[in-house]
């Protein structure tokens, strides 16, 4: 019985401790704050679209002076390590550009899209850094909350979805390259079966296979992609047995669009072709090689920081396509089927001038509804907030925990 | 034949003098390695301090960190008091984490104190529990708690994650595996410029000295410990101080879970703990179970994960290459502090049986 009573006190304790500091809380509410607004965070899709086009031209905040070229500081922060290929590579290659032209710039790498990003650009900003380039979707949240924070730092987010007075977001029409991959693809498979490992079914994410798909079945009209999803940007292991389980249920070429080739390395060894993305891969599997949407970061990046220096700089929304130069496709190699390379410089051209709509209808999705007219097109909001997957594609638009 | 012998014990002033030399010894190591990396061990070690200590902003960012380690060091140390050894931190931390954030996002808009409250309470009952249920496996079957604890970390990531990935998704959010942000009211308000966590850790610390050093019941969980015969015999209920020891245990756990939730992450995801709850038990060793060295201890380990975390910035360390520098540091200052305790030997006999084999 003893024992119980002073169990009860402990209890009794712990509950005045929990409600004293409750008190507490309350009085230093007014005080604290400063962080976090309001608004609802993370980004409706919707809304966010909507936003970017209406701060489209929109002024840069009170907060922003132009910075004088030899005062800037610019940071890029990645969600893996840079290694030697893929996306995270791909901004890098943008960054050294900015080296190159004597600007002041850092990176760090493998930085998670959870609070680790926040503090990474506080410790960024106590070190005086003042151009943030926060190159991955996750990092949204914690962007929108710093750059209410700091109204005088420059924040730019890659695939983000919210744009404020000192926030800018850009993104890549890499849908576009992928379009032309699935040429080359379509092609080049004999079983007629694509292996597409992806990380999270974003619509970022589902625009780039929905535009590989219809590229491949542009040329190959009963071409299926399989997609193997990872829940990850960076898993080499997951990744690898994604690639492996795609050969061994019969697809003959393997993509990825995640920040390593680990799936298509493993997928070489079971004799796939492999497709690269963001950079090329001709150096990582030479044999096997076919193509790869990439980006050209360099020329935005160094036009970005140039705007700065201006005044010129705008918190709008840039969605950059193959006109632009910061996407491309890869040249083709030799292992190419004969005649892929003139068939994707001829979509290449038709995309640029505006002929070709990769997005052009007539378009069903992979349950048979009728999504695109033969005459119609998906709007850029359309395929920035795309949840369904076009005919072709073999999977399931669903995250699911491993 | 080699064996290892525990030291004689020594003075209370004798130990905190080898344990500084320890350490002094383990940075002369770390050094070497960290040349031999290619980094200049001075400027390491200088910009580590400087990036932890250097300006109120990082000592701001290492208060933030010695938070959770010291609170899930002092509930390490009263498991380990009862001889529970409790590897469960972790999965303690994260059920805490969880009743906090499922109070916080389906109540967004109760007034900042009661949900705080609220969110505080429901995490000590979850991370007790949490700590409970091996201690229970432990009393009533003699299952072996180690195995239990550390299994039960995994249930509790993992859970996080399916929570993350289905029931608690954003759905505002297409495609991507994200709980909502808390409203204001589920947020830890700031105080002097850190989230008021630390206000609680100090708490907890006062309380735990009390607990430990003043009180009977303090005194009858040490009794427990160092002699379960004793303890039976007095007839303390062995049993119920198990449990009840436990259960403080996880429920400080728990309570760090909602701090980092509330105050840090303002959310909860699958890598809200970066792994903390494993470093707790090496603080809670590493302090000798005892309150004030496990206050030093965090400041040191978060001095350590600040200041590395900083290379990256200051030096442009690569992010691996800062990893492997924490963890020179970290495994020499824990490999200096069994030389101090024990020493290696070699056995007499052994010669003799060596020779005759």
């Amino acid at each position: 019985m003893r024992g119980k009573k002073k169990f009860a006190i402990l209890a009794v304790l712990l509950l005045i401790l929990v409600m004293g500091f409750a008190g507490c809380s309350g009085g230093s509410d007014a005080g604290a704050d400063g962080s976090a607004g309001d608004e609802p965070s993370a980004g409706a899709s919707e809304e966010a679209s909507a936003d970017a086009g209406e701060s489209t031209g929109a002024e840069a905040g009170d907060g922003l002076a132009p910075i004088a070229k030899e005062n800037i500081k610019a940071a890029f922060i990645y969600g893996s390590a840079v290694g030697e290929e893929g996306y995270s590579y791909a901004h890098d290659l943008g960054r050294e550009a900015l080296a190159n032209e004597g600007y002041e710039v850092t990176y760090v790498e493998g930085i998670p899209e959870t609070e680790q990003f926040e503090k990474t650009v506080r410790d960024l900003i106590n070190e005086g850094y003042n151009v943030i380039y926060a190159t991955s979707f996750g990092y949204g949240p914690y962007v929108e909350k710093l750059a209410d924070e700091f109204p005088n730092i420059y924040f730019n987010h890659a695939t983000g979805t919210v744009t404020k007075t000192n926030l800018s977001t850009y993104m890549g029409r890499l849908y576009q390259s992928q379009y032309l991959a699935g040429i080359a693809a379509g092609l080049k498979t004999e079983s007629g079966q694509i292996g597409y490992v992806a990380s999270f079914p974003l619509p970022e994410v589902v625009s780039q296979i929905n535009a590989f798909t219809l590229g491949a079945r542009s040329v190959n009209p009963s071409a299926t992609v399989n997609v193997k999803w990872t829940n990850s940007w960076y898993d080499p292991v997951t990744e690898k047995s994604a690639g492996l389980e795609l050969v061994n249920t019969g697809s003959d070429i393997v993509i990825a669009y995640l920040d390593t080739m680990s799936a298509q390395i493993a997928a070489a060894e079971k004799g796939a072709w492999a497709i690269g993305c963001s950079t090329s891969g001709a150096k990582v599997l030479p044999d096997v090689y076919l193509t790869a949407p990439i980006f050209n970061w360099a020329n935005f990046y160094t036009k970005n920081v140039q705007d700065i220096v201006d005044g010129t700089w705008k918190p709008d929304f840039q969605f950059l396509g193959l006109e632009t130069g910061v996407v491309d496709i890869d040249p083709l190699t030799g292992n190419n089927a004969d005649g892929a390379a003139e068939k994707v410089a001829a979509a290449k051209e038709a995309i640029i001038a505006g002929e070709l709509n990769v997005f052009g209808g007539e378009i069903k999705d992979n349950e048979g509804n009728a999504k695109v007219p033969a005459d119609g097109a998906l709007t850029d909001e359309e395929i920035l907030t795309i949840n369904w997957f076009v005919e072709g594609v073999n999977g399931k638009i669903e995250a699911v925990s491993e | 034949m080699i064996t290892i012998q525990k030291r004689d014990s020594v003075t209370r002033k004798q130990g905190a003098l080898r344990q500084l030399a320890s350490i002094a010894g383990a940075l002369m190591i770390g050094a070497l390695v960290i040349f031999l990396s290619g980094y200049n061990p001075g400027t390491v070690y200088i910009e580590i301090i400087r990036g932890s200590l250097g300006s109120g902003y990082s000592i701001s960012e290492t208060v933030q960190t010695v938070i959770p380690l010291l609170i899930m060091a002092l509930g390490v140390t009263i498991c380990f008091k009862v001889k529970f050894i409790n590897i469960g931190p972790e999965g303690q931390f994260y059920t805490g984490a969880m009743a906090a954030t499922y109070f916080a996002i389906t109540w967004p808009d109760l007034p900042r104190g009661a949900l705080l409250a609220l969110m505080c309470a429901s995490s000590i009952a979850m991370g007790g529990l949490w700590c409970v249920i091996p201690a229970l496996l432990k009393v009533k079957v003699g299952v072996n708690e180690t195995l239990v604890t550390l299994m039960m970390n995994y249930i509790a990531i993992k859970f996080v994650a399916y929570l993350q990935y289905g029931p608690w998704k954003d759905p505002s959010v297409i495609g991507y595996p994200v709980i909502r942000q808390f409203s204001q009211s589920g947020i830890l308000p700031d105080a002097l410029g850190v989230h008021s966590g630390w206000i609680i850790a100090i708490l907890l610390l006062i309380g735990m000295i009390a607990l430990l050093g003043k009180t009977k019941y303090g005194y009858k969980i040490t009794v427990l410990g160092e002699n379960p015969n004793t303890a039976r015999y007095a007839g303390y209920g062995t049993a119920k101080l198990l449990v009840s020891a436990t259960f403080i245990g996880g429920g400080l756990c728990g309570i760090a879970g909602f701090i980092q939730a509330s105050g840090v992450e303002n959310s909860l995801n699958a890598m809200l703990s970066n792994g903390w709850g494993f470093t707790s038990i090496v603080v809670a060793w590493m302090g000798r179970l005892k309150p004030l060295p496990i206050v030093a201890v965090s400041v040191l380990i978060a001095v350590l994960i600040q200041g590395c975390t900083y290379l990256q910035i200051s030096m442009g360390v690569p992010y691996f290459m800062a990893s492997v520098i924490q963890a020179i540091i970290l495994f020499f200052i824990l490999g200096s502090d069994f030389f101090m305790n024990y020493r290696i030997v070699r056995r007499q006999g052994d010669k003799e049986a060596e020779a005759r084999r």
